[in-house]
Parts: structure tokens; C-alpha cells; sequence
């Protein structure tokens, strides 16, 4: 019997970057509401692929999440869209969390779902983490590497393709302006770009099933992680709302508006 | 003194722009070192510029997306005690240096657009609607990204320098099957370029005007992701929140409606110049001139006068 898979898709729970998005007084962002980042739609949907290119294979997809209790919206579509099953880690402790705070929460999450994970097979899971590009609101994509550094494993970012043969997985990304093929042995860190894939849309049958799938919750203890390990290492001073740029000259063109942007370059010293 | 160790990800034979501005950076905060993986064969040609104290690089070649940077990062931040590192805003360099600030138990600040004397990093988030500062806490060295078009390049031609080879080598973690350079627009780079024509879902597939006008101006040719994921235009053209940012003097916007994700990518440009036939179009808000109207009408007689007033 060949080995199971065992992926797990991080992803997070962000403002929606269609509405106004703003900071509380106390400097961090306000995140009474929010959405699965479309940009971790794409990990989900790269497990999937991969799921269905191993019919022969057991794979699972575990959806993970760290933030606040609304974080579990993000989850609910996880599981819509197709993971087997949801973690959630709150606490307290990661209110305000940075890059590095984040990570080091992420990381000992992902180790405790592979170490609990029981398989129906005589050899251990090859192990998978996916990644966004970046989260639609810290958008530094530095997550996906430092989650990597923490658990002792390659981090292939901003991955285009990928496709998995046993033990091996290809990843095309760009590097500066070189086109890579790269072939890493498990477990690794992969984050995906937009480019990888179009995201499936949950159907009525895969929304019903979602609410059968389990949800485990965890705090910091649950994993044996001290707060003090989970200490941002940045403090935002001060968060100004920057004004809006505004609006110039609007004209509707009448037959002469091309010439007319021409003399508003020449008159701006732009040409 | 403070210092700064400046991480290059990539090394051409010339400097880019963002590279010379994370050196005016630099040297602006304190004392320059260099390091990065590249050749040390290969590396005094482009460095050689007035103000770095060392060079360091691994005894051979080492390739991004190899874990094995950030230990030559972590040697080299021993070795130049370094207060400050910063790297390009480049998915190769926030790699490395995320992997550094795990090792260095410290913060990571990426796409900073400035750093304060007294190591204040300024930045802007969500999409551009807020400025924030922010500062490291603890002991360890301030990391930072730092976006193109951010500070001033003031990099001074000197002679080229002697290069300290530390002792790390490439990793095997990763296989490399390919590695194939893009083909080049023939075009200056879209985030240095001085002048950028973008194109979105309006043009429809064709691109003849808008490489018309972009001939005309020197211009880079930017893109809607609308209009890359159609395939009309390679995808290092996106411009956006998923693409580049670019902050040209003039970004003339053409059929592109102007979503939050396009605006996050170039709303710090100098002018914007948009033509769209929708007068509700969201670019419109922050256009310097716009032009409601159709593209296929604007476009050709703007390249004439052009060409008119040149001739
Ligand atoms: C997570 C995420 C990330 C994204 N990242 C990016 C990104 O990096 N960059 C990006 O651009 N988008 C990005 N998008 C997509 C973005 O939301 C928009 O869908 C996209 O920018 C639309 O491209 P467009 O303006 O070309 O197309 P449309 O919105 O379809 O607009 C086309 C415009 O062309 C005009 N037009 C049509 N014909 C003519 C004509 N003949 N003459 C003049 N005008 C005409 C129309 O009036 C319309 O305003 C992202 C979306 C998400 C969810
Ligand atoms: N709080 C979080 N919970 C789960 N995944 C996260 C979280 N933060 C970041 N990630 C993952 O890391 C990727 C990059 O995020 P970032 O580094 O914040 O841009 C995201 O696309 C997610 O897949």
C-alpha cells in the first residue's frame, strides 16, 4: 500500500478588502469582522488538485487557522470548499501577533496535528504544509518561511505549479527573472500564488457536508506553547490613515480628448 | 556607529535601483556590509561603490530559494555586528531574512518605505490606507524589506573591494531541475521605469496601442491582472496587491477599472493619467487627468499629437 498524504493549508482569517478597513485606538487592526483571505483559497485549492491527481492515495487536508473566535468563518469555508477537517488555534496571547509570534504559534500547531494524526496505513504520512502568497492584511509573505525555519524544513514560496510523486514534490515559482523547476523531498513548506489556480465555488452538497466535518479548537496550552514564546517581536508606534488621493481633472472626450492629455503632459512637464 | 548589513539576493553585472537604494539607506543609517550569495567571482564588478566597509559572500555560488542564505545571513551578521539588516522587498530576500529573524529571535518588517536615524521603519499597510511606524522590540537587530521607489539613490562609483568569503556552502535540500531566464521586454523594468502604460480588460486582446504609445514615451508596460490572467500580457507585467508596485512619475491607466488590489500597486505614482469609457470607474477617484472615453479613440490620437509635437 502506498503512503497516505497528510496536507495541511493554512489559512487566515482577514478583513474583507472590499469594505473599510481601519485601526482601534489601540494601534492594532479592528477585526470585528471578516473572511477567509481569498489569497489562502489557492493553498486549498492546490491540496485539492493534488488529492485528486493520487486517486490511488489516501491524502488528507487538514484547514488550520490561528486568530480570534470569528477565525472559525474561515475554517467553516475550508471545509466547504474541501478539507477534510478544521483547527483552530485562539488564545489571547496572539491578540496583535506578528510575523514572528504567528509563526511560532502556526508551528507548534502543525506539529501537534501531525503527531495526533492516526492513519489507516503501515507507514507514516508524507507531510505537506500549504501557504498563501501572502495574508490580505499583514501581506508580508514571511509566514510561510519562518513557519518553515521553526519546523526544520525547505519552504518553496510562491509556488505556480506544483505536482507530488512520492516523497518528491516539483514546484515551478520565479526568482527575480529566472523561471525555476524545483524538486524538494517532504515535508516542506509550499506557499501558492494566484497564478496556480482558479478556486472552486462550494456547491449546495459540499456546504451540507461541511457542517458533518470535525472542528478542534485549541489554546496555548493545549499545545504545551507558553505565551512567552509567542511574544511579538515588532510594536506598531503609530497608525495614521493616510488621506485618500484625490481626484484631478476629469473630462469626457468630445473627438479632441486624446490631444487634450497630450497639452496636460506637456503643461505638467511630464513629456 | 551603527551598522547595516544590506542582503542581496541577486547580483546582476549592474546594480538595480532598488539595490541602490537600500544602499543610499544604509548609508544613511550607518556603517554598509554587503552580503549575498552570489559568485564572489562575480561580485566586485557591481559593488564596486564608495562607502561599503566589507563584502561577504559563502565560498561558492548560493541560489535562492536555499535555506542555506540565511546561514551565510546569520555568519555575516555575527561577523559585521550588524544592528540593521536589510534585503529588497523580493519573495527570495523576505525568505532569507524571515528565516534570520527566527535564528535571531527578532523582528521582521517587510516593505518598509523608510527607516528613521533612530531605527523607526515607516511603512504603508492595507493597501495603502494607513502609514504606520513601527520599531523592533528586545535585543536583537532591526530586519526590514524595503520597497523600490522608496528613498533617494545617492550611490557614489569607487573602486572595487576585496570580498570575505565565509565559510557556507550551497545546501542540497532543494533539487533544481530548471532554472530558465525570462525573456526580456526589451523595455526599461517596470518598477524603474519613469513612465508606465497599463492596460487592463478594456483593451480586449489588443495590445497595438498601448506598445505604440509605450514606444513613444520609454514607457514600461504594466497590466490588470484581468488582463495577464486573459494571457494577453506575461504576468511580470501585473501591477497590484499579487504583481508589482510600481511609483513612476506618470502611470497612464487605460481600460482598467481601478479595484483596491490594482490602486495598491500604484497609487503612490507620481501623476496618473487613467482613460476609461465608464465614467463611474473607481479609477477615476484618484486619476490626476482622466478621460472618460473609449480607448480605441483616445490612444491614437494621443500617440499623433505626440508624435505631432515632436516632428
Ligand atoms: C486577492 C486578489 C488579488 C488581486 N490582485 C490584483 C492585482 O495585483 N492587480 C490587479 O490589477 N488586480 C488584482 N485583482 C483583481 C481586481 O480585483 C480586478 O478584478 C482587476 O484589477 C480588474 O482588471 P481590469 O480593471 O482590467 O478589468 P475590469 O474591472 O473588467 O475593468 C475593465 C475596464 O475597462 C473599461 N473599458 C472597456 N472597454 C473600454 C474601451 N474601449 N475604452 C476605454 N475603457 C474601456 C471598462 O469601463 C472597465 O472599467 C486581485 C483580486 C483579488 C481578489
Ligand atoms: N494567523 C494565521 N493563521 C493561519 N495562517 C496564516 C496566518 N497568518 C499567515 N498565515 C499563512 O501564511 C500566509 C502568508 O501570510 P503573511 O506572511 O502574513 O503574508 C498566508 O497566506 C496564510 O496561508
Amino acid at each position: 500500500m502506498s503512503r497516505p498524504v497528510h496536507i495541511i493549508t493554512l489559512v487566515k482569517w482577514v478583513p474583507d478588502a472590499q469594505l473599510e478597513r481601519r485601526f482601534t485606538e489601540q494601534r492594532r487592526l479592528d477585526r470585528s469582522e471578516g473572511i477567509l483571505g481569498e489569497l489562502d483559497e489557492h493553498p486549498i485549492e492546490a491540496a485539492l488538485q493534488l488529492r485528486e491527481s493520487l486517486p490511488e492515495r489516501s491524502v488528507r487536508v487538514s484547514a488550520l487557522t490561528v486568530g480570534p473566535a470569528g477565525a472559525s468563518t474561515a475554517l467553516k469555508k475550508a471545509l466547504q470548499l474541501g478539507a477534510d477537517e478544521a483547527f483552530h488555534l485562539a488564545d489571547d496571547a496572539l491578540a496583535g501577533a506578528d510575523i514572528f509570534a504567528t509563526s511560532a504559534a502556526a508551528a507548534a500547531a502543525v506539529q501537534k496535528i501531525f503527531e495526533t494524526a492516526e492513519f489507516d496505513a503501515d507507514e507514516p504520512a508524507e507531510q505537506l504544509i500549504l501557504t498563501g502568497m501572502s495574508s490580505e492584511d499583514g501581506e508580508s509573505g514571511a509566514v510561510p518561511a519562518q513557519l518553515a525555519e521553526r519546523l526544520g524544513v525547505p519552504a518553496l514560496t510562491q509556488a505556480t505549479e506544483l505536482s507530488l510523486t512520492t516523497g518528491h514534490l516539483v514546484v515551478a515559482r520565479i526568482s527575480g527573472d529566472v523561471q525555476q523547476r524545483l524538486d524538494v523531498r517532504l515535508p516542506a513548506v509550499v506557499s501558492v500564488t494566484d497564478q496556480a489556480n482558479d478556486p472552486r465555488y462550494p456547491n449546495f452538497k459540499a456546504i451540507m457536508a461541511a457542517k458533518k466535518k470535525p472542528v478542534t479548537t485549541w489554546a496555548l496550552t493545549d499545545l504545551g506553547v507558553a505565551a512567552s514564546a509567542v511574544t511579538s517581536r515588532v510594536e506598531v508606534l503609530t497608525a495614521a490613515a493616510r488621506p485618500p488621493r484625490t481626484s484631478g481633472q476629469i473630462i469626457t472626450d468630445e473627438g479632441d480628448a486624446g490631444a487634450k492629455i497630450v497639452d496636460y503632459l506637456v503643461k505638467e512637464r511630464l513629456l | 556607529m551603527t551598522n547595516v548589513l544590506v542582503f542581496f539576493d541577486r547580483l546582476d553585472e549592474e546594480l538595480s535601483g532598488a539595490q541602490r537604494e537600500l544602499l543610499s539607506l544604509a548609508g544613511r543609517i550607518g556603517a554598509v556590509h554587503v552580503v549575498t550569495g552570489a559568485d564572489p567571482q562575480v561580485v566586485p564588478q557591481p559593488l564596486s561603490v564608495k562607502g561599503i566597509h566589507d563584502i561577504y559572500t559563502g565560498t561558492g555560488l548560493i541560489e535562492p530559494p536555499d535555506a542555506a542564505l540565511a546561514d551565510l545571513l546569520e555568519t555575516a551578521l555575527a561577523e559585521s555586528h550588524a544592528d540593521v539588516v536589510l534585503g529588497a522587498d523580493t519573495p527570495d530576500a523576505v525568505d532569507a531574512l524571515a528565516r534570520l529573524a527566527v535564528r535571531a529571535e527578532t523582528g521582521l518588517i517587510t516593505s518598509a518605505t523608510d527607516i528613521s536615524p533612530d531605527l523607526v521603519v515607516t511603512k504603508q499597510v492595507l493597501a495603502g490606507a494607513y502609514t504606520t511606524t513601527s520599531q523592533v522590540t528586545g535585543e536583537g537587530p532591526l530586519i526590514v524589506t524595503l520597497k523600490p521607489n522608496s528613498v533617494e539613490s545617492v550611490v557614489v562609483p569607487g573602486h572595487p573591494q576585496e570580498v570575505t568569503s565565509l565559510p557556507v556552502g550551497p545546501s542540497q535540500q532543494t533539487e533544481v531541475l530548471a532554472s530558465e531566464q525570462l525573456p526580456s521586454t526589451g523595455r526599461p523594468p517596470l518598477t524603474e521605469a519613469r513612465v508606465v502604460v497599463a492596460a487592463g480588460r478594456g483593451i480586449d486582446g489588443d495590445l497595438s496601442l498601448i506598445e505604440e504609445l509605450a514606444d513613444e514615451l520609454g514607457a514600461a508596460i504594466g497590466a490588470s491582472r484581468a488582463a495577464t490572467d486573459a494571457g494577453w500580457i506575461d504576468h511580470s507585467a501585473q501591477v497590484g496587491q499579487t504583481g508589482v508596485t510600481v511609483s513612476p512619475q506618470l502611470y497612464i491607466s487605460v481600460g482598467i477599472s481601478g479595484a483596491i488590489q490594482q490602486k495598491a500597486g500604484m497609487q503612490t505614482s507620481g501623476t496618473i493619467v487613467a482613460i476609461n469609457k465608464d465614467e463611474d470607474a473607481p479609477v477615476f477617484e484618484i486619476a490626476d487627468f482622466g478621460v472618460v472615453g473609449d480607448l480605441n479613440e483616445v490612444l491614437p490620437q494621443m500617440i499623433e499629437e505626440i508624435r505631432r509635437r515632436r516632428s
